[in-house]
């Protein structure tokens, strides 16, 4: 294999490549800011705004960094946003604004 | 109406190779077939009719003409080679599109 083409490996595609870290094979229970992202997804696909291969190719498309860095839901997450933002149904702006909003408001039902 | 497809290439027992890469790799992002498979020969195991492409869905179109779609079996050493230490006829079975095999 060349480097060039290597180099179009994406992050996500790691299958056989060697590593000293085992498997976390453990279950967890979904929180609910997890369930509520995989609930936007899907009602984003009903309304026919996203189809689920733009979703992968979206979170195949992200830094390596920040890929890496981020758990399952919140590359769904970061994804969205994205994928709303290139379909020119959202601005970063509004996203940030309304963010800043529901911040502010925030209360913690279980502190 | 039926969609456009292409028209299927291989048969069950079909010896294949998979591609190193398909005319869509340059815009990069999505692909559906890992790199560890890559360049790899395998036989067809079992025609699993036509789907819209995914790498073309992944980008907003409509994903036609649908592409067979099929199981090919690798030697697991042929995959591995001597990091490969399980038994000597185990194989893997993985799903393929037929944009990315060519006959071999």
């Amino acid at each position: 294999m060349t480097e060039e083409q290597k180099s179009q490996k994406g992050v996500h595609d790691i299958g056989g490549e060697p590593s000293e870290q085992a498997i976390d094979r453990s279950e967890h229970r979904l929180s609910d800011w997890e369930l509520k992202t995989d609930v936007l997804m899907k009602l984003m696909q009903e309304k026919r705004h996203i189809v689920v291969d733009e979703n992968r190719r979206m979170i195949e498309s992200l830094p390596k960094d920040m890929y890496e860095g981020l758990v399952y839901y919140e590359r769904w997450a970061e994804s969205i946003e994205r994928l709303l933002i290139e379909k020119g149904m959202l601005t970063r702006a509004e996203i940030e604004a309304k963010v800043t909003e529901l911040d502010a408001r925030y209360e913690p039902e279980h502190p | 109406m039926t969609e456009p497809q292409i028209a299927r290439r291989f048969a069950p027992g079909d010896a294949v190779a998979v591609r190193m890469d398909t005319v869509r790799d340059p815009v990069g992002g999505h692909y559906r077939t890992p790199h560890y498979i890559r360049g790899k020969r395998g036989v067809v195991s079992q025609a699993l009719g036509s789907y819209p492409n995914p790498e073309l869905k992944a980008y907003g179109g409509d994903g036609l003409p649908r592409q067979p779609l099929y199981r090919v079996l690798f030697d697991q050493s042929d995959l591995w080679g001597s990091r490969y230490t399980g038994p000597a006829g185990d194989r893997l079975e993985i799903e393929i599109y037929d944009h990315w095999l060519e006959p071999a």
